[in-house]
């Protein structure tokens, strides 16, 4: 039987038949027939009007990134679609999986400059997975299946999908369609068992391995068969920013994490170890530091699914090309029990040696102002263990990373490899949509959260619960930091003087909370807790707080500093 | 540093608008110049092939291929030395008629380089080369140096591989037996 309908109602059509519940939507003139579509679908789907269409995108990836499930976007064309290019770019840098779909001009006025036309596809093809134009109604039931499946298999990333208004007008008999292969894209290569034996091989050889968690563990959901391979080889383990939830907290092979303001013992022991086992992981310039110095003396296994990745950055010994949910899998089988007692006894003194010279300080100074370290721990402390931490980006993100506590998978949300101030609040909101079951907690700086502060608009029409923690110390802190260390304190545009946050909570009607005394500080998270939707709770911290330990930049990975005031060459 | 190679890469691509973009902003990305480039159909329906030279070291040039060939609608992409293919340009040189009639070593030249005369009319002709970059700069240089040279215009090298195997079949054999895909 025909199943006669308008491209717009096609498009929404397929967005159910992928099992879309949720999409963030800004409407504009040239997506305006899919908004009417979208009238009809109330009850079947969810539509979270945001307030800014950069929000839109942020908020899918924070749904994504919870969920696993790709989040959807849909804009208008022209400063709709350009407004969105952000987010992509961050979901591509961090490989998660959001479609968007942009309004586009009808295909007798593309490329005449018409009112709100760019070329969305020509502008978006470097910063996605894929990108395409749908120009024929006949053609939506297949780009959305393509997009859907490119977006979320292997690697994940962003689509867009850039819809004419001739497509969304024009008549089509409507078929679900479902694609599950591309013949020029292998998302999921088999695993080779010659690279396995070789992985197994070095493993069973090295007296000193170390295990570097990524992000990739957690796409692939290879949580459990990290934790087996880690214990069976009884490796000491690492984790990137990304993939500080793919490996417990509290597990016993946990060192802590990599990178310029990760942990000192596993930043100095990559350059001591024999072998490093590399997994879903892309040794981003964070983690390395000087890549010419970075663990020069260890033979490089590198688990990835993403061929291009080997050898990008650091020359692997072995590569294992595959998920790794099944490649870990794989050499978890070949390789035989050990025991590195003595080996993973040496990180414990450098632990310490963190403990007392930043850690203990940061989480409990007893005297001064807030620090920032110290709020976060007082959080990690109250909230529930499945809490998932969404964050910006600088100080706030790497003393959040560094003293949160992950117990699940999927409890980090952060911008990694775009580096996006604003980026938390709107991925909060797409958080608390993506898992309705689990409190989400936004750490903000005074910066970060008046990049994107008008999703508070998104919050207050939604009710969506997130918990909002301002940390303000009226400086852009992380430049600031970087000011004083290398340009003689020389502050430039780094002050900042920001609005009253009570006013602007009082003015979305959001519950709010200034906490300067820290004897204040457990009663307010207490309270933030227990309400029952959004709150915001700002604490005002040490104006001048550095983040620390630090490999300073194209230092050699081992060489952390614990003050500002080491010596910096 | 490493020593550079004119490498030849040689891709296969779904014939969808818009992979030529993609392919060259790799390229670009990676701050390597693009030699010569060209597009045509290949030996299988609906696949486009691309070659392109580029003066690259080997790390760059495997940093290149690995990133073109991720590219959701790329199926293959490879890179060879100049033992490894059969290649050939093809040249076009537009010169004044009354040069060709009047100088006495036109002919010499032309028959020397194996290239032949595709139009002669009382104001200009035209003359093919076709043959290696070395060969056709050579001839440019040597019917300039006759003086009534108009026109010059070289194509993009084309390259055929050495090889006994055909790495796209390879390919499209290896998924459709992994997928259970027939007719690709």
């Amino acid at each position: 039987m025909a199943n006669i309908i308008t491209g717009a109602e096609a498009l929404i059509q397929s967005l159910l038949n992928q099992g879309v519940d949720t999409a963030f939507v800004y409407p504009g003139g040239n997506i305006i027939r899919v908004f009417d579509s979208l009238f009809s679908h109330q009850s079947d789907l969810k539509q979270i009007l945001v307030r800014h269409e950069q929000g839109a995108t942020h908020a899918a990836q924070g749904y994504a990134r919870i969920s696993g499930k790709p989040g959807v976007a849909i804009v208008t064309s022209g400063p709709g679609a350009t407004n969105t290019l952000t987010g992509i770019s961050d979901a591509m840098l961090d490989s998660t999986p959001i479609v968007v779909i942009a309004g586009q001009v009808g295909t007798d006025a593309l490329g005449t400059d018409a009112f709100q036309e760019i070329d969305l596809v020509g502008v978006t093809q470097p910063i996605t997975k894929w990108s395409y134009q749908i120009r024929r109604a006949q053609d939506i039931s297949w780009a959305v299946a393509r997009a859907f499946y490119i977006a979320q298999s292997g690697r994940p990333g962003p689509v867009v999908l850039d819809f004419t208004k001739t497509a969304q007008n024009e008549t089509v008999d409507y078929s679900p369609e479902k694609i599950d292969f591309v013949r020029s894209y292998i998302p999921s290569p088999e695993p080779d068992m010659s690279e396995i034996e070789a992985a197994a091989r070095l493993i069973d050889c090295s007296t000193r391995p170390l295990v570097l968690v990524g992000h990739g563990v957690e796409l692939g959901n290879a949580e459990n068969e990290l934790k087996a391979f880690i214990e069976k080889a009884d490796a000491p383990a690492a984790r990137t920013l990304l993939g500080l939830s793919a490996l417990p907290s509290g597990h016993p092979l946990n060192m802590g994490m990599l990178g310029m303001h990760g942990n000192l013992a596993p930043n100095v022991m990559t350059n001591r170890c024999d072998l490093l086992i590399a997994v879903g992981m892309r040794f981003d310039d964070r983690v390395t530091s000087a890549v010419d110095s970075y663990a020069r003396q260890a033979k490089i296994i590198h688990l990835d699914i993403d061929k291009s990745e080997f050898g990008k950055n650091v020359k692997p010994d072995v590569t294992v090309l595959g998920d790794c949910r099944r490649t870990l899998a794989l050499i978890t089988e070949r390789i035989s029990r050990t025991c590195h007692k003595e080996w993973i006894k040496e990180f414990k003194p450098l632990a310490q040696k963190e403990h007392e010279k930043v850690i203990d300080h940061a989480i409990n100074p007893g005297e001064g102002p807030l620090l920032m370290g110290e709020v976060v721990n007082a959080i990690a402390m109250q909230a529930p263990s499945d809490a998932a931490l969404v964050t910006d980006v600088g100080l706030n993100q790497m003393f959040a990373a560094r003293y949160f506590k992950y117990s699940v998978p999927r409890s980090i949300i952060t911008s990694g490899g775009l580096g996006t101030m604003g980026f938390s609040l709107p991925a909060a909101i797409g958080a608390t949509f993506g898992d309705q079951e689990r409190m989400v907690f936004s750490f903000q700086g005074d910066g970060g959260f008046q990049m994107n502060m008008q999703e508070l608009g998104t919050i207050m029409e939604t009710g969506a619960p997130v918990k909002i923690i301002v940390m303000n110390n009226s400086y852009l802190g992380n430049v600031r930091q970087w000011q004083q260390m290398m340009f003689e304190s020389r502050y430039s545009c780094t002050h900042m003087t920001s609005p009253d946050i009570s006013m602007i909570a009082g003015a979305y009607g959001i519950p709010f909370r200034r906490v300067m005394d820290r004897r204040e500080l457990a009663q307010a998270i207490s309270d933030m807790i227990a309400a029952p939707g959004a709150f915001i709770l700002e604490t005002i911290v040490l104006d001048e707080e550095n983040v620390m330990p630090m490999i300073p930049g194209h230092e050699p990975v081992d060489h952390m500093i614990f003050t500002i005031d080491e010596k910096w060459r | 540093m490493m020593e550079k190679t004119l490498y030849t890469l040689i891709v296969h691509s779904e014939n969808i608008a818009g992979v030529l973009n993609q392919v060259t902003a790799v390229f670009t990305r990676r701050q390597v110049n693009i030699e010569s480039l060209n597009v045509s159909a290949s030996s299988i329906q609906g696949i486009h092939r691309y070659t392109i030279t580029a003066w690259s070291d080997k790390d760059t040039i495997e940093k290149i291929v690995s990133q073109i060939e991720k590219k959701v609608d790329v199926l293959q992409c490879r890179y060879f030395t100049d033992d490894e293919i059969f290649m050939q340009e093809v040249a076009l040189y537009k010169v004044v008629t009354s040069v060709l009639i009047d100088s006495p070593a036109m002919n010499d030249i032309i028959r020397k380089y194996g290239a032949k005369l595709i139009e002669v009319n009382q104001t200009f002709s035209v003359i093919e080369k076709t043959g290696s970059t070395h060969d056709i700069m050579a001839l440019n240089e040597e019917l300039t140096a006759q003086g009534g040279m108009l026109q010059f215009v070289s194509s993009g090298r084309i390259a055929i591989t050495r090889a006994r195997i055909e790495h796209v079949n390879e390919y499209l054999e290896k998924i459709s037996s992994q997928y259970g895909i027939k007719n690709l």
